[in-house]
């Protein structure tokens, strides 16, 4: 187990070295000059200059990538190029309400989407089954800006059950998890469908059956500790996805995540925080799934970690 | 001679008008309250060297002063930190008297030592400062560095002189912009590079607390030299809202002021509804969108090309695109900058003429060509029209649909053939026609990666508008005027833009808000004056 551990957490470095190597190469190829974000349109060619030096952009690649680095390892991501503020302090505001949102849209996927799998799966080939799985595309293709207005605009405008965006109590935090519930659960109520297809058919099924268990029990003791399995992969995912920002939604209810930040620092050329950014969701990513698959042998005696 | 006398007299009687007129208070306002204004962006820093943008630029005046300062809701010059100031004959000089006892947020008094140090710093490579090229005129500019600008001295506490290396018609404007803010010098060592999270300036109104990617608030600086403002206690600035949220909330008594505006797909509904259009309050701007023709690459080299190009466009419908929420454009300044020639119409709208134009320069069969475009709403659906107009004469053009950042490198690179400047257009820093032209339309821009993306240049242009600027002498302001209106009129001749339209600006208020209208279409505290406005109890 040890030894297993070690191995991931050496990959993941590697991983998150590359990361940093691939987006710092295409943000030096970019097309748009950071240091012409910052200078704006008055800016005289002496100051563009000027600023270019200071910020260290007049040196070659390798030396602006080795800079990153050094500061990188000793937990430093450097200053934004326009707010002038420190990239960790910047990410750190923000963690907080991502955090928040990040969990409260996974809960409200897998309550919406493990209930659908399973009525559909229950019921297969009947109209609720055909009803629900149209349901799940339309979730999954439905624009998150129409899907977060829409319910902003009932429950908080017209029926004023909730504030009109923002952050800070629960209230504030139901709205846009159900957004994003709503729009993730196709991919876990499909998921779960067929997964409980699969273990229904299974022998062990049948002898719970024949041993006169009830129904729910059959499926919420036999059935659905197996079917969940790769349900829980895919919670790893969605960790990685909603740490790396969920822009529109942020936007929509005024959710100061770290979309927000990443969207803004991506239009403004803005590299240090667009790296560090980047460098946090592919940690969230790596450990999400490392977490995945840390899980699913507790689960699941029969699988081992090699 | 005696048309110089009368416009002699003209001049020196709007001059004294301009010393005498100030703003006068407001006699209905209430003290008191807290708004609330909303942006979708964060702010990124209330440093008054760096801060640029939409959100901070307002923010950063309501914090700060400098030495010159603008009469509310309009483009009139006052003293701000300087209580009078002498200008010498020879235009080089300027001294400036401080005004006594304003104090600094941390409650030290402001000095002379305090104006030298905030020039030295702005101008100082180390800081950065995007603005550190408009004070170009002031002597040792070239020498900028951590020992100071050699042309600012302090005389006595109370006293500064500035010495200048050329005159410059435009140094009054230049002392009132936001980057010639009085800063607290500990303040600044203090906070460093943090500085922006942290303002100490001498302005009407302190920072109170800032959630970062949140919400700013700022407290009334009870201690402000100017009598009887601010009039709010409080003012509440929520960052990442979405404009059409911020328009519901506002609805809804949460918000008193959008700062980014009515969103382009509400503006119908909103003036629709009798109750709503009640609460904008219109104005214009200093503002112009156009179409940059790139005269080094063919056929746009050929001046008949770029009229024909200009007599294609239908300004007319374009300007409906963005429900007339503008008015169409026949020269780059627009009609409320100072210098606007008055009575020309611009190239009309003729396509035939283009046509023959087009077909004179041999190109009757058309070309291919690619026009630029930021990718946000309304500027590709108006690039499109732009199309259509060029292909009534033959013109194919395919539109380069990108964000801004790649629009302006490829602007500057000069390698974008047509750019439709919507979203990165020019509105003026300070209200003076000069404004308009160096960075995008002189010699000086038009080098690599400058903003003058027709890469135009014409030394004769370039000669009138020095001259313009040297005419400081306040007596000969209406012949510097004449002399920038010509200037702009050859560039017209010259053809290297399209000046399409001419934004008007609509800031939508919340009942209670109260204040003259010309505070919410303020042309230099966008959106909104905070200083001034005022909320009914």
């Amino acid at each position: 187990m040890a030894a297993y551990l070690l191995r991931r957490l050496l990959q993941s470095l590697l991983i998150l070295l590359g990361v940093s190597f691939i987006t710092f190469v295409l943000l030096y190829v970019l097309p748009a000059d950071p240091v012409r974000q910052i200078a704006g349109r008055s800016a005289t060619a002496q100051t563009v200059e000027n600023i270019r030096r200071e910020l260290g952009l007049d040196q070659p690649f390798v030396v602006q990538y080795a800079r990153y680095l050094a500061g990188m390892v000793q937990g430093d991501l450097g200053r934004s190029y326009l707010q002038k503020t420190e990239v960790a302090e910047l990410i750190a505001s923000r963690l907080p309400a991502t955090l928040l949102l990040m969990l409260g849209a996974i809960a409200c996927e897998l309550a919406i989407g493990l209930t659908m799998g399973i009525f559909a799966a229950l019921r297969r080939g009947t109209t609720l089954d055909h009803s629900l799985m149209m349901l799940s595309f339309v979730t999954v293709s439905a624009p998150q800006f129409v899907v977060g207005l829409l319910l902003l605009y009932v429950f908080a405008v017209k029926l004023g059950w909730f504030p009109i965006g923002g952050y800070g109590t629960f209230a504030h935090l139901v709205l846009p998890s159900l957004t994003l519930g709503i729009l993730g659960s196709g991919w876990y109520s499909r998921m779960m469908r067929s997964s409980m297809l699969d273990v229904l058919r299974a022998d062990y099924i049948r002898t719970a059956r024949a041993k006169g268990l009830s129904r729910a029990r059959v499926v919420l003791a036999h059935a659905l500790p197996n079917a969940i399995l790769p349900v829980i992969a895919m919670i790893g995912i969605d960790i990685g996805i909603f740490m790396g920002g969920i822009v529109v939604v942020e936007s929509v209810f005024g959710w100061p995540g770290i979309g927000q930040l990443a969207w803004q620092a991506i239009q403004r050329v803005d590299i240090p925080i667009i790296m560090g950014v980047t460098l946090v969701s592919a940690c969230a990513i790596v450990l999400g799934n490392l977490l995945a698959d840390l899980i699913a042998p507790m689960i699941d005696p029969r699988i081992k970690l090699k | 001679m005696k048309r110089l006398l009368a416009s002699t007299a003209v001049m020196l009687a709007l001059a004294m008008r301009a010393t005498a007129q100030d703003y006068t208070p407001d006699p209905n306002a209430e003290a008191g309250g807290s708004i609330v204004i909303t942006y979708k962006d964060d702010v990124a820093t209330l440093d008054p060297a760096i801060g640029y943008d939409w959100q901070n630029w307002s923010m950063i005046k309501s914090l700060f002063d400098g030495l010159m300062d603008y009469v509310p809701g309009t483009t009139t010059l006052r003293p701000g930190l300087a209580e009078s100031y002498e200008i010498s004959s020879d235009g080089l000089t300027y001294t400036f008297h401080l005004r006594a006892g304003v104090k600094f947020h941390n409650g030290r008094e402001m000095t002379a030592e305090d104006v030298k140090y905030s020039l030295d710093r702005v101008t100082d490579p180390a800081t950065q400062s995007p603005g550190a090229g408009f004070f170009g005129s002031i002597a040792g500019f070239e020498n900028a560095g951590p020992d100071g600008l050699s042309g600012v001295e302090v005389v006595d506490p109370a006293t500064v002189k500035i010495t200048l290396s050329r005159p410059d018609a435009t140094f009054l404007h230049v002392m009132a912009l936001n980057f010639a803010s009085v800063v607290a010098k500990e303040a600044v060592d203090e906070a460093g590079a943090d500085f922006g999270k942290k303002p100490v300036g001498t302005g009407a109104f302190k920072l109170g607390e800032w959630t970062l990617g949140q919400r700013l608030v700022f407290e009334k600086n009870a201690d402000y030299w100017r009598d009887g403002v601010p009039y709010l206690d409080q003012v509440v600035f929520e960052v990442g809202q979405e404009p059409v949220v911020a328009l519901l909330r506002l609805q809804n008594g949460e918000v008193d002021v959008p700062g980014d505006g009515i969103p382009p797909a509400k503006f119908t509904e909103v003036m629709g509804d009798p109750a709503q259009a009640a609460r904008v309050v219109q104005g214009g701007q200093l503002h112009t969108g156009y179409i940059t023709l790139n005269v080094t690459i063919p056929p746009f080299d050929k001046l008949d090309v770029r009229k024909a190009v200009n007599m294609a466009i239908n300004k007319e419908r374009i300007t409906q695109i963005i429900n007339g929420r503008a008015v169409p454009a026949t020269q780059p300044l627009p009609p409320s900058m100072p210098g606007y020639t008055e009575g020309y119409a611009g190239y009309p709208y003729d396509v035939e003429g283009a046509k023959a134009l087009l077909a004179g320069a041999g190109l009757a069969d058309g070309f291919e060509t690619d026009l630029y475009v930021m990718n946000t709403d309304p500027n590709p659906r108006i690039a499109q029209a732009i199309q259509q107009d060029l292909s009534a004469i033959g013109i194919k053009a395919s539109i380069q649909s990108l964000a801004q950042a790649n629009v302006i490198e490829a602007g500057g690179a000069g390698t974008a053939p047509m750019i439709w400047s919507g979203g990165m257009a020019w509105i003026a820093d300070f209200p003076d026609p000069s404004n308009f032209y160096g960075p995008i339309l002189g010699c000086a821009g038009a080098g690599e990666g400058g903003w003058n993306w027709s890469k135009f240049c014409d030394e004769t242009l370039d000669k009138m508008a020095v001259e313009a600027d040297s005419l400081s002498d306040p007596a000969q302001a209406e012949a510097r005027l004449k002399l920038w209106s010509d200037t702009y009129m050859g560039v017209m001749e010259q053809a290297p833009w399209v000046p399409v339209f001419n934004e008007e600006r609509y800031t939508m208020k919340s009942e209670r808000m109260g204040g003259e209208d010309a505070l919410y279409v303020d042309p230099v505290s966008i959106p909104v004056n905070y200083d001034y406005v005022w909320v009914k109890q």
